[in-house]
């Protein structure tokens, strides 16, 4: 039950996070954070895959209604709900750990949690940049706005994960 | 029967990936529709109004560039002022009957939401179909030109703004005859591209590049920005252009969206020459 409390409220606050403030986030007019995917990432391993999709696409959408680009980030998120899917059952065997594990940086520890969240980031920063320009013609400028941007997602990302990290050690 | 509903439970992350993704998709694609519904966007009733509360907070953090740009219009206003000016000439009365005669009326606004880093951007502003705004007016700042109307509701308009891969403003080099489009490569958002100017234009750098007043949208002779450099793309005859803004797109509080009262008399004017050709 507090699983669901705290994933609405993750939600809502990493939704409005992105929107007002990250939005205006930008260096050298190159990139820029898409903290929200965060969301998606911390989703608890038993969620299952048709809630996970709805909640990826409803982060996305929400996103858009925000942002004027209705359907560019709901599609991103689709493709990380995705890719998510596959890393997840690619990389853990749930029988190795006691209690429910989580996608989280205290539990799974800093190398499968850094490649998580690097290689979620960047297929998501891929398509949404991609998406977003349609057109082939740019893509070496797209690619390096995509690599940019997933590094300075990923260090948003380990930011926060490690003050909540540290919360959930003191209990 | 039991096997197929076994294979796609087996595999249903791909079938939703499928299912999500091909929705959001046609919302994408329908959403470049230009005739596309309002409702979605920005300029909604419930979202505009966050962004405008939000904006309220934001609005004291940019204060002292708002001023800023605010006193350098009073400037220039104060400049055209007939007061300023040295009078040598015998003052010659004229009664013009001006009221019928106002082509161009202005629309004050305050931006409730902006993007500037996009490849497509937009702004939203707090004035919408109540106030006389409708799809397809011009909107300039307190600098120069940024934009153009796209979609309204009965208080917000979202705003297609030059950093737009589709806005193609007509505009021309000051005291030149010669005009083009001018375009948005999507890289510096100070920055935009004129193009189709003839390439035997001698350009001095600085040189102010204005709206040509060509079409309905936008008076003669309001700034655009500065050239930068120009130089001739692989050996063809038009010149490409760099611009360098005159409107601060990152300080951007006011806008004045301009109302052309002769555009319906034009616009039928010009039917009516595409109708008897066609005749």
């Amino acid at each position: 039950m507090s699983k669901i409390v705290i994933n609405i409220l993750r939600f809502i606050i990493l939704a409005a996070i992105q929107v007002f403030l990250l939005k205006n986030i930008v260096f050298y007019g190159l990139n820029m954070p898409y903290l929200y995917i965060l969301f998606i990432l911390l989703l608890p391993f038993e969620t299952p895959n048709w809630l996970l999709f709805f909640l990826a696409f409803l982060m996305g959408l929400t996103i858009d209604l925000f942002n004027d680009t209705f359907g560019l980030h709901a599609a991103a998120c689709t493709i990380l709900a995705f890719v998510r899917v596959v890393f997840i059952s690619v990389t853990v065997q749930k029988d190795n750990y006691d209690s429910d594990p989580e996608p989280s940086l205290g539990i799974m520890g800093f190398r499968w949690f850094f490649f998580y969240a690097l290689i979620l980031s960047l297929f998501h920063h891929f398509f949404l940049l991609n998406l977003e320009v349609f057109r082939f013609s740019e893509i070496s400028s797209t690619l390096s706005r995509v690599i940019l941007s997933s590094l300075f997602t990923l260090t948003l990302i380990f930011i926060s994960e490690i003050l909540f990290f540290r919360k959930k050690q003191r209990k | 029967m039991i096997n197929l509903w076994r294979f796609i439970s087996r595999f249903n992350a791909f079938f939703l990936l499928i299912i999500y993704f091909s929705i959001s998709l046609i919302m994408l694609i329908k959403n470049n529709d230009f005739q596309r519904a309002s409702t979605f966007n920005t300029s909604n009733q419930i979202i505009g109004s966050i962004y405008s509360k939000v904006n309220d907070i934001n609005k004291y953090l940019r204060l002292s560039i708002v001023n800023d740009s605010l006193a350098q219009e009073n400037l220039t206003l104060h400049n055209q002022l007939k007061s300023s000016f040295f009078n040598d000439s015998l003052v010659i009365k004229k009664v013009n009957d001006t009221i019928n005669r106002i082509q161009y009326e202005y629309i004050v606004a305050e931006v409730v939401n902006k993007s500037i880093t996009s490849r497509n951007n937009y702004i939203t502003i707090n004035r919408g179909s109540k106030h006389g705004i409708k799809k397809g007016m011009g909107v300039i700042g307190s600098n120069g030109v940024v934009g153009i109307v796209w979609n309204v509701s009965e208080n917000f308009s979202s705003i297609q703004s030059i950093l737009h891969e589709d806005t193609k403003i007509t505009s021309s080099i000051e005291g030149t005859p010669y005009f083009g489009p001018l375009i948005w490569d999507g890289d510096d958002p100070n920055i935009v591209t004129l193009t189709d100017i003839p390439n035997q234009l001698n350009l001095k750098k600085n040189a102010r590049v204005v709206t040509s007043g060509l079409g309905v949208i936008f008076p003669p002779g309001i700034l655009i920005g500065t050239v930068l450099k120009s130089g001739v793309k692989g050996g063809g005859s038009f010149l490409d252009i760099s611009v360098k803004l005159a409107t601060n797109f990152y300080a951007l509080q006011y806008v004045y969206v301009i109302k052309n009262n002769f555009q319906k008399e034009q616009e039928n004017l010009e039917l009516q020459n595409k109708e008897s050709v066609n005749e």
